[in-house]
């Protein structure tokens, strides 16, 4: 795709006034880092107070009747049982049980659904909930709205001073109030690891809310580059590359997206498939590999037994900013994948020693209670 | 110092090829986390793979500029990858080539021809 077609978000000047370097990325142009670079921009969010700039991805609302019970029809999750004020991840599921893509639905007021989708996916994500839910449900985008999140141990005390609510939240509450003189949807999530907020606020207020909390010395401006090696440590699969739409949840790891409830019921597309791999296993296993010698296993690498026969390939990886080795996510046979499974990855032709590890391999710093 | 248009530069010695990355190079990639270097003996031409160096984002490939035989591949950047942003143009040199051909050396590009390039990107 050419420069002169990529989009931009209402953040685009603020970017290149603080010297970002700007790459295409999901049909925008995005900061892949700042002046900092990847590295130090890592650190500081796992240390102070990153702010990231989301608008790529898409915001939307589902009204309607019943927008929670119609939400069910095409995710996993329990949204009849969805309370006011709370978010949910899950994922939008194809008829054989495949993820279209992975997605955080909340009720942060009384006005439907608000739902946010990858940036990438979004035009098909929308169009899928339009046709499957044509009747029950009105999608309106939220194009006229950015996303910014502010992410690490310091977001809390940063954004209370602009925004004294949100320090009433804990993880994965969903809220609409005023907050930097304007209307504000917010949630306590992220996809770091750490303790942080989404605000979603109208496009034309973002820039002024991103350099007021940008003049906070706690914060800097953090780029696409720390926000995949921040993800990678936490564990979080990334759509496209961990996740697609041959991979099931319960392939992914992600079974805690399958509700109790949903799974008794089998009321969702792909419970087929997904029933038959709760009761018999699965074929794959997506796991973190800790690389425990040599380069970074990039996305492709092969990952081979000890006794050299290729088992799996891994769908991402890097080097560990936090931990000063290489990581990655994968997928192997489960008889392959306990924690301690000693294997290898094939990195430009040579076997690497890896082994498989627990994920997150950087610990999730949630507050899920005040 | 001779470079070119990957921005990779070379200094010669004798028949001896000091080879690295540029520092605009150095600072494209970002921090350095990992140089894949080659072993003495190995046999390269003129835009072969001659070494890998790894950011936290990316691996890039380093070409041979100039043919010839590997003598030794810098050992220190194994422990020490930052040294590629600290120093590129110094103690980051990737490897030392005994080179077969001089009119190589003397095709690429000088600074001032080197810099006229950067100002085209």
């Amino acid at each position: 795709m050419s420069d002169e077609t990529l989009k931009t978000t209402p953040l685009n000047a603020a970017h290149i006034a603080a010297g970002a370097r700007m790459v295409p990325f999901a049909g925008y142009s995005m900061p892949v880092q700042y002046r900092d670079g990847v590295l130090k921009e890592h650190l500081w969010t796992r240390e102070n107070a990153g702010l990231f700039d989301v608008s790529h991805m898409g915001q939307a609302r589902l009204r309607g009747v019943s927008p929670l019970s119609a939400f069910e029809e095409i995710t996993p999750g329990d949204f009849i049982g969805l309370k006011p004020g709370k978010q949910r991840y899950s994922v939008l599921l194809n008829k054989k049980g495949g993820i279209i893509d992975d997605l955080m639905a909340a009720r942060p007021d009384d006005d439907g659904l608000f739902v946010v989708v990858n940036g990438a996916c979004k035009d098909n994500d929308f169009k899928v909930i339009d046709n499957e839910l044509a009747g029950q449900v009105r999608i309106d985008r939220l194009e006229d709205r950015a996303l910014i999140a502010l992410q690490g141990p310091k977001a809390a005390e940063v954004l209370a001073e602009h925004a004294p609510q949100a320090a009433r939240m804990v993880f994965m509450d969903s809220a609409s109030f005023e907050a930097f003189g304007t209307d504000v949807i917010v949630s306590r999530s992220g996809y770091t690891g750490e303790d942080g907020y989404e605000l979603s606020v109208p496009a034309a207020e973002a820039e002024r809310v991103w350099n007021l909390l940008c003049a906070d010395e706690r914060v800097r401006p953090i780029g696409l580059g720390a926000r995949d090696s921040l993800r990678l440590e936490a564990g979080l699969p990334l759509y496209g590359h961990d996740v697609d739409e041959t991979v099931s949840p319960i392939e992914a790891d992600l079974g805690f997206a399958v509700s109790k409830k949903r799974r008794d019921a089998r009321d969702f597309p792909g419970a087929t498939r997904i029933a038959k791999e709760l009761a018999e296993g699965v074929s794959r296993k997506r796991v973190g590999l800790t690389v425990l010698e040599g380069a970074p296993a990039r996305e492709g690498a092969e990952i081979a037994d000890e006794a050299g026969n290729v088992v799996g390939v891994v769908t991402s990886g890097g080097f560990s900013p936090s931990l000063g080795k290489p990581i990655a996510m994968g997928f192997v046979p489960p008889a392959l994948a306990a924690a301690g499974t000693k294997l290898k990855v094939i990195v430009r032709g040579k076997p690497q020693a890896a082994e498989v590890t627990a994920m997150p391999f950087v610990p999730h710093r949630y507050i899920r209670k005040l | 110092m001779r470079f070119t248009k990957d921005h990779e530069w070379v200094v010669l010695e004798g028949d001896v090829a000091t080879i690295g990355i540029t520092a605009y190079a150095a600072d494209q990639l970002g921090d350095v986390v990992f140089v894949e270097t080659p072993e003495a003996g190995k046999t390269v031409k003129a835009g072969d793979g001659l070494a890998v160096v790894e950011s936290v984002k990316a691996a890039s490939d380093v070409y041979a500029p100039i043919s010839g035989q590997v003598v030794e591949g810098n050992a220190a950047l194994g422990d020490a990858p930052e040294t590629v942003n600290d120093q590129p143009e110094k103690a980051g040199w990737f490897a030392k080539i005994k080179i077969a051909d001089k009119a190589e050396y003397e095709a690429l590009m000088d600074r001032a021809a080197y810099e006229d390039f950067l100002g085209t990107l």
